[in-house]
């Protein structure tokens, strides 16, 4: 957009025959984006801008069973909203799915800036061995990653209970922690901030190696100690990338499903229901699709207002250009 | 420990090194980091440790309430176990189909777009960049719901093409996205250089673009392969024919109402795992400083 005013000048400012020529070529030049553009676009338009309108469009009908089988569901105005801010279920998940989401990225950002400055402070190769340690976490997929955990803290062969008994910390001996979905939800909080640790950790690393220097010397001679130092010099410079992590962990745990789903051997009790997980339950359980698309479209609207704080941090930092 | 590495023979002032050399406070401290730095290893990394390990153990040391660190000795039944279980190989062969489907389609879809984004000034462009990151927040999850009906609608539940064709939701936005940057790193003077000397627009590409941003694609071609051999709810809503499904839903089989076997299971966990450690050790450092390489201003 902003290239094109000097090129039209010169083209304005030559010869009337050149100017036919090069708006000829203009033409072709000016088409060539959007020819580039359009497949990918076509796409993302098919693939997902339809389906969210579908979403919307579900969330205003009654679609069951056999509306699934007939390919056409019944429209039902605001039903399913009116009875989903009527159903305590609903309030319930909302809540249990706030605190999940601040408390999975609370322990990400502190762990995650924790063990940045640790690595910021360490030598070569303790830097690399830790870092090698991070990546092997980070690359762990997901389903993986439950599966270790599950069998970490299984009651009776878990080695969890087994060394919380050794350490003394307590008779832990066939200690079931999922019989109680808050210790439940915890180890499943576990298992979220382990594995998003690492991309935090590295990331506000590869951060804190672009501080420059002088100024953490200058305020370290001006007597500050690390703590001051970090509030006051690395945090305000590093914020874009705070603010960047801090959104994407939100919108990342506030959808939280496959560590619920697989954790509870693909059959969660409604003490375990998380958004998705209720989303999912009343529609793919109880074939409730229009009620479900409510409820996840209720889910997209508060991600809505987080992806905009993340957007402006990205048109801000000069991502958008 | 940097009280053990010998001075390096470097000129420098007494007065310089006076001041490097080394108290006691330090060294305490020193060590304290380092001490710390195990700790924090040890802990992140013993789930994928514990995982290899009872890959490789006998039963007898899996089902034990004083559990070993090391199998007494190391077996390779669980790895024999789990490939020998129904459908392995039709599952692994899905994964595979899946994700060279989905990573070949979306990379020369967002290579176009990508050099579009990049290379041209136009109207709409910057709206078009809000849109794709916009894109990469909608939670997937809600998205299911309105997919699978449209997938049964068209009659390709339980087929890898509807599987595949949904994959492109979250891996195209995300190359587009990827690519762009590459592309941006690639300095405008130099196919402008090769034009200059004579080289025709497509031949510049070819010879000069094409070559400097081929690292881009590998890396982004290698991180659409881990999110789509990762993925797993949609997999799992779509594909329900037990020979039709890929290695992330084919491990919940290792779970049954007589319990779980942990050795298949984690050795399965480890084989599903491996493709995508190899690949991720090869490219993590460009995902992760690609993020900040504009957020530090001075």
């Amino acid at each position: 957009m902003s290239s094109a005013p000097p090129a039209a000048a010169a083209v304005a400012a030559g010869p009337a025959r050149r100017r036919r020529r090069s708006w000829r070529v203009r033409t072709r030049r000016a088409a060539a984006p959007y020819l580039l553009l359009a497949p990918a676009l076509f796409t993302i338009a098919a693939v997902l801008a339809y389906p969210l309108y579908f979403l919307g469009v579900l969330s205003f009908q009654r679609y069951g069973l056999p509306e699934l089988i007939a390919h056409n569901g019944t429209w039902i105005g605001l039903d399913n909203f009116s009875r989903i801010f009527h159903d305590d279920e609903f309030w319930r998940v909302l809540v249990r799915t706030i605190v999940f989401t601040a408390g999975a990225v609370g322990f990400t950002m502190l762990f995650g800036t924790l063990i940045a400055l640790l690595l910021a402070r360490l030598g070569g190769f303790m830097r690399m061995l830790l870092t090698t340690g991070l990546v092997l976490v980070w690359a762990m997929p997901v389903v993986v990653a439950v599966n270790i955990w599950v069998w970490m803290f299984d009651f009776e062969f878990g080695v969890f209970n087994w060394a919380l008994t050794e350490l003394g910390v307590g008779d832990y001996v066939n200690h079931d922690w999922f019989e109680n979905s808050r210790t439940g939800l915890l180890i499943i909080m576990g298992v979220v901030v382990w594995g998003a640790i690492p991309f935090v950790a590295i990331t506000i690393y590869a951060g804190l190696t672009q501080v420059p220097r002088e100024l953490v010397e200058a305020a370290s001679i001006d007597g500050s100690g690390p703590f001051r130092i970090f509030k006051d010099i690395t945090f305000p410079l590093l914020k874009p990338i705070f603010v960047i992590l801090a959104s994407l962990s939100i919108i990342w745990d506030f959808q939280v499903f496959n560590q619920v789903w697989i954790m509870r051997g693909n059959n969660p009790s409604s003490d375990y229901y998380l958004m998705s997980v209720y989303a999912f339950v009343e529609s793919f359980r109880l074939s409730e699709y229009g009620f479900g698309a409510a409820i996840a479209l209720v889910m997209v609207a508060i991600m809505l207002c987080v992806t905009f704080v993340y957007i402006r941090q990205m048109v801000r930092i000069g991502e958008v250009r | 420990m940097s009280s053990q590495v010998p001075a390096a023979p470097v000129p420098v002032a007494p007065v310089v090194r006076a001041r490097r050399r080394v108290r006691p406070r330090h060294v305490v401290r020193r060590v304290g980091v380092n001490l710390l730095a195990l700790l924090v290893f040890a802990v992140m990394v013993f789930p994928v440790f514990w995982m290899v390990s009872t890959a490789f153990k006998p039963p007898a040391d899996i089902l034990t309430f004083t559990p070993k660190l090391i199998p007494s000795s190391a077996t390779l039944a669980n790895f024999e176990d789990a490939i020998h279980r129904p459908y392995f190989w039709d599952v692994a062969k899905n994964s595979l189909i899946v994700v060279a489907a989905v990573t070949a389609a979306s990379l020369v879809l967002a290579f176009l777009a990508a050099l579009a984004l990049a290379k041209f000034r136009f109207y709409g462009r910057r709206a078009f960049i809000v849109l794709i990151i916009a894109v990469q927040m909608v939670p997937l999850n809600a998205l299911i719901i309105p997919l699978y009906i449209l997938l049964s609608r068209a009659h390709q539940t339980d087929k890898l093409t509807g599987v595949i064709v949904t994959y492109l939701t979250f891996v195209l936005p995300f190359c587009v996205w990827t690519l762009r940057g590459f592309l941006l790193g690639v300095p405008r003077e130099l196919e402008e250089a090769a034009m200059v000397d004579g080289s025709t627009r497509f031949g510049a590409f070819v010879r000069i673009l094409l070559p400097l941003v081929a690292p881009g694609l590998v890396a982004t071609s290698i991180f659409a392969f881990i999110q789509v051999w990762n993925e797993f709810i949609i997999a799992y809503i779509v594909l329900s024919s037990p020979e039709k499904q890929t290695l992330t839903v084919w491990l919940a089989q290792f779970t049954s109402l007589r319990g779980t076997q942990w050795g298949p299971l984690m050795a399965g966990a480890t084989l599903t795992a491996i493709p995508v450690v190899l690949f991720f050790l090869a490219i993590h450092r460009r995902i992760a400083f690609g993020l900040t390489a504009g957020a530090v201003r001075g």
